[in-house]
């Protein structure tokens, strides 16, 4: 501190013999310094009245009344700084919490893609934040059934991220993939109901597929529809079955529907950050990725996936305003 | 981005018009703007969506809220002159079916040019 006060008086009388750049750049330096070794404002203005007195014979006495002055004034700055800089530290605190938190997340929900005979599906996932709002919950038992679940959940971050956790041991405590989605989706719905707060809820498409006779069974609990394809008319439909969001009215009944699968068939699955376009009122998403899927139909379903995304992403300016999430199940 | 309420009252009516953008930011102002509101039994809120520009679903979390807050009062809610686009979000989410929900045709064009 002694040190810095006379390398201070050192930069200030410089200055005050010769008003150039480099006097001037020092002493900018030596601020950085000073703040290195934490002077408050009030403490800096204390070494300049000392520095000046040292310089100046016969320093008027206004001129040092008026640094008593500013070194009142400034305490409140400091204060104000001391507070900035505890923030700073708390918000570093919470960062590392959250990355933590996200890692966990990720472990959790980490989705594994299965490999049922006869199908190919691929699958993106893009968080907007750290924590992911989106969750794909695949099951194959090895039996001739395999499921899917595309959640999402209102709300981000940790909220949504504690929810899906949720939502995640209700899926795996049903254990088997042969479940019916109207079934699946009544658990659920008394789960989450009965646990989350009023404005919290989710949204579900269950579907379950019959690998032995190509059958693809679906419910929708207020879901974005997905989109079938089917090939051999080269057209697409909308996989939509009404159903309200999970969370809302406890004993909610759901209703399913069946489609028949024929080769090179394929079903999108996607959550609402894929279709939301927020500036763009007149632009038809779903009609676009129609178009887009059909001209990559020749690609393996993660290709697909990948492509869409890009795609998409590019649209949105590389700036995801909401999670992304698109499952690809392809008939071959 | 901002949201904002006014609110009229009459007797045994509210009627409250909403304009801006709903989203995860303007979503908590609109939730405290309507926990404003002392419902009372068997009371009329209207809730004019014409001037909403933007909603994302948490700002169908506010509302979803709010409806069960108003049912618990024995009171009624309805939701008018809603866009397209926002009359499909709460088509999609099944939502629709359960709330008292008016869309208003008039109000697209004006929109769709925003």
């Amino acid at each position: 501190m002694k040190e810095l006060k006379v390398q201070y008086e050192k930069v200030l009388s410089d200055y005050l013999l010769n008003q150039n750049e480099s006097n001037l750049y020092i002493g900018q330096n030596l601020v950085r310094e000073l703040m290195r070794s934490n002077v408050s404002p009030e403490d800096l203005v204390s070494i300049h009245k000392q520095s000046m007195e040292n310089i100046v014979p016969n320093l008027p006495e206004s001129v040092s009344n008026s640094f008593d002055f500013l070194i009142e004034v400034m305490v409140h700055f400091g204060l104000k700084l001391k507070e900035h800089q505890s923030l700073l530290l708390k918000q570093e605190e919470i960062r590392i919490e959250m990355e933590i938190a996200a890692k966990i997340q990720n472990l959790l929900l980490e989705t594994k893609i299965p490999k049922p005979n006869g199908l190919d599906i691929g699958m993106v996932s893009v968080p907007v934040r750290k924590m992911n709002g989106d969750y794909v919950h695949f099951m194959h038992d090895d039996g001739n059934y395999f499921s899917v679940a595309v959640t999402d959940v209102v709300g981000k971050g940790v909220p949504a991220a504690l929810c899906m956790s949720m939502v995640k041991y209700g899926l795996d405590t049903l254990e088997y993939a042969n479940n019916n989605p109207s079934y699946v989706l009544e658990v659920l719905n008394r789960i989450i109901e009965k646990s989350v707060d009023d404005s919290m809820f989710v949204s579900m498409f269950y579907g379950r597929y019959d690998l032995e006779n190509d059958i693809f069974t679906f419910g929708s609990a207020g879901h974005e529809p997905a989109l079938y394809y089917n090939s051999k008319d080269q057209t697409f439909s909308d996989l939509d079955s009404k159903g309200l969001l999970l969370g809302v009215l406890p004993e909610i009944k759901y209703s399913q529907k069946d489609i028949h699968l024929s080769e090179n068939d394929f079903i999108i699955l996607i959550t609402d950050g894929v279709t939301e376009f927020r500036n763009m009122d007149n632009f038809d998403s779903r009609a676009y990725i129609k178009r887009l899927a059909k001209s990559l139909s020749h690609l393996s379903a993660q290709e697909m996936c990948n492509k869409i995304f890009e795609n998409l992403n590019k649209l949105h300016n590389f700036q995801l305003a909401d999670d992304f999430t698109i499952v690809t199940i392809k008939k071959y | 981005m901002n949201v904002n309420v006014q609110f009229r009252e009459e007797e045994n009516r509210i009627y409250g018009i909403i304009e801006g953008e709903i989203d995860t930011f303007t979503a908590p102002i609109l939730r405290d703007e309507l926990d404003i509101i002392s419902i009372k039994e068997n009371m009329n809120i209207e809730l004019d969506l014409s001037k909403v520009t933007y909603m994302d679903s948490t700002g169908l979390g506010v509302f979803v809220a709010f409806y069960k807050k108003v049912l618990k009062e024995n009171a009624n809610l309805k939701l008018v002159r809603l866009s397209g686009r926002l009359a499909r979000l709460f088509e999609i989410t099944g939502l629709s079916e359960l709330m008292d929900i008016e869309t208003d045709k008039k109000v697209e064009p004006a929109n769709e040019c925003i």
